[in-house]
């Protein structure tokens, strides 16, 4: 036997009354709107930090420190590490091994005035060539042993603004910017890049903040990490270099998910309450029709169906219309300070089709959520009640 | 000819707050099959509380009421819906039409609830509209037809599953003179021709006179037209 009302009867039930089911579906479009936007806030920033570097670099920091920020690596450390089995070595035979130093620098905001904490890490030769990602866009790269800084692209871009030729103070010095350096979107893009010694000496540094180390191969890694667990004088945490970024966005991703979550939630109970509204009124409009359909032998059941597969669709064009709302904010990229790391990152809203789905999902559920009670008070009525109504 | 519908001492009561509220009172009726019957009276008779026990969309209290040998009253829910379906054809005064649905669709509505597969579906509704005269009419929505036209496509929707019973409540309730003509010319055509029981409601003497038979029911009792009365 056949299911009973077609798709289309459901579909022409809600056209036919234009305005409410349009007004109704705002209501809800705007919930999915933050509800997606939220996502992709959460999303992008994953997709920034963990975007940033390589499963074939691995990024060595004292124990328990977390950040690079709070780490030290004593030049003697570095020299042992430096000796461990399963580095990559360059044609001259030295080890891929940078010795950087990170240290976050206070710089104005352009825009909306503030300060920004800005990554500035001091790197080397082969911490640019491990790094193939971060290109030069536009002037050159900086000279080793000088005071010339190169800045990612989100920084050029963005609140902080900093252009080739600038010149700025930190570490009781003067540094001039002499090239802009592209690394896909990444955490990178958020740093400004000198000469680590260089830096050491600014900054009266007398340890590293962090190692990054080339495997001579990716499938190295646990080989390397063992032996490098092994030496009692190191005491350090060792992480391949991407999952360490990717490490760094958690925290706050989650805490944008949480947050966001948490208010979609609410929105949520008030377009659901809305949504039930313009159910019940739509029952009550139908009462007679709604007699009919069971005068003609459609059961309950039919009618339920009914009735929850058009609120189900009025969720549906919400979802639909709040998605495409929320897909206009890819444009945007956001200048804020991760709080895991308290430092400066810049990235920009990233839809998935995993969001789209979750989405429209939370959409229609919002929907049946809103229809079901309504549509149980449809198909509750006696018929002859339900005929003799006006 | 055989009986159809046969009613023992049918007898329906009505709560209305913890008081109950008598409506018919032991009720005894033969209709054969093929008959074509009015059941007249002054509002609050009970007519149309028969018409609806008759129909299977109300339950009686007490007593019997057999269709073409089924306990209608004894059904399960669902059972009963699906016996409406099969075997009772609607016609309601203000025509119930689905609004959103044009004339073709709410012809095709009863037949959803059929294995019929969509080419099968729409000769027959094809012939149905065609039957009420109104095969130009297919893509209109009711609000598109006049009271007559709708009466007449609520009709071919009564028909469109090929009933053995047409229940009618008040057909021409709502119509003008002409369209009422129309109305139970067609019934009688539905009577004379297809050979459909026809059991209608009315106030309308004139449009009572269009029967086989009249059964007149005056505060729940049948007055005259009962069993081995009248006809």
């Amino acid at each position: 036997m056949s299911s009973g009302l077609s798709l289309s009867y459901v579909a022409r039930n809600l056209y036919a009354r234009k305005l409410t089911t349009a007004l109704t579906a705002a209501g809800m479009a705007l919930v999915v709107f933050v509800f997606a936007t939220v996502l992709m806030m959460a999303e992008g920033l994953r997709h920034t930090l963990g975007g940033t570097g390589s499963d074939s670099n691995v990024v060595i920091i004292r124990q328990g420190s977390q950040t690079e920020v709070q780490s030290t690596i004593t030049r003697e450390q570095a020299n042992m590490v430096e000796s461990l089995p399963g580095l990559a070595t360059s044609p001259e035979g030295r080890a891929r091994i940078s010795r950087e130093v990170l240290v976050l620098v206070n710089m104005p905001r352009k825009g909306s005035g503030g300060l920004a904490n800005v990554v500035v890490r001091g790197t080397t030769d082969n911490g640019l060539l491990m790094r193939p990602q971060a290109r030069i866009v536009s002037g050159r790269p900086f000279r080793p042993g000088s005071s010339e800084i190169i800045v990612g692209s989100a920084m050029a871009r963005g609140d902080v603004g900093l252009r080739i030729g600038d010149s700025i103070a930190f570490g009781m010095r003067s540094w001039n910017v002499v090239g802009i350096f592209d690394a896909g979107s990444s955490g990178f893009d958020s740093e400004i890049w000198g000469d680590s010694e260089q830096m050491m000496q600014a900054f009266r540094r007398q340890a590293f903040s962090s190692l990054v180390v080339g495997l001579r191969e990716e499938g190295s890694y646990q080989g390397f990490a063992e032996a490098l667990m092994r030496q009692p004088q190191i005491k350090a945490d060792v992480k391949r270099e991407r999952q360490f970024y990717a490490d760094q966005s958690e925290k706050m991703a989650n805490f944008i998910s949480i947050l966001g979550k948490t208010i979609t939630i609410i929105f949520s109970v008030g377009a659901i309450i809305g949504a039930m509204i313009t159910r019940y009124a739509s029952v009550a409009n139908r009462t007679r029709e709604i007699g009919t359909l069971r005068a003609l032998g459609f059961r309950r059941g039919n009618i339920v169906m009914a009735f929850i597969q058009e609120a189900a669709l009025l969720g549906f064009v919400a979802g639909v219309t709040g998605l495409f709302a929320a897909s206009f904010m890819q444009m945007l990229e956001i200048s804020t300070t991760n709080v895991q790391t308290f430092s400066e990152v810049v990235f920009r809203l990233v839809m998935t089709p995993g969001i789209a789905v979750q989405v429209l999902v939370f959409s229609m559920f919002m929907g049946v959520l809103g229809g079901v009670l309504p549509a149980l008070q449809a198909s509750r009525l006696e018929i002859v009640d339900a005929l003799r109504s006006a | 000819m055989s009986s159809l519908i046969s009613i023992r001492s049918l007898g329906k009561t009505y709560r209305r707050g913890n008081q109950p509220v008598p409506v018919l009172l032991g009720i005894d009726l033969e209709i054969a099959a093929g008959d074509y019957v009015s059941l007249m009276g002054p509002s609050g008779s009970g007519k149309s509380t028969l018409l609806n026990l008759i129909a299977g969309i109300d339950k009686p209290t007490s007593g019997t009421l057999l269709i073409d040998g089924v306990d209608i009253a004894a059904l399960p829910e669902n059972d009963l819906a699906a016996w409406r379906a099969a075997n009772v054809g609607f016609v309601f005064q203000f025509y119930n039409l689905m609004p959103v649905l044009n004339a073709f669709e709410n012809v095709e509505l009863p037949l959803l609830l059929t294995p019929l597969g969509k080419a099968e579906r729409r000769e027959h509704v094809e012939t149905a509209l065609a039957m009420v005269g109104l095969a130009d009419r297919m893509d209109h929505y009711p609000n598109e037809l006049s009271g007559g036209q709708q009466q007449r496509v609520a009709i071919a929707r009564a028909l469109i599953t090929d009933p053995t019973l047409i229940v009618a409540d008040e057909p021409t309730g709502d119509l003008d003179r002409q369209s009422a003509d129309d109305v139970l010319n067609l019934l009688d055509r539905l009577n004379g021709e297809l050979g459909k029981t026809i059991v209608m409601v009315t106030h309308d003497p004139k449009c009572a006179a269009r029967a086989r038979r009249l059964v007149h029911l005056e505060k729940g009792v049948l007055i005259v037209g009962g069993n081995g009365d009248g006809h």
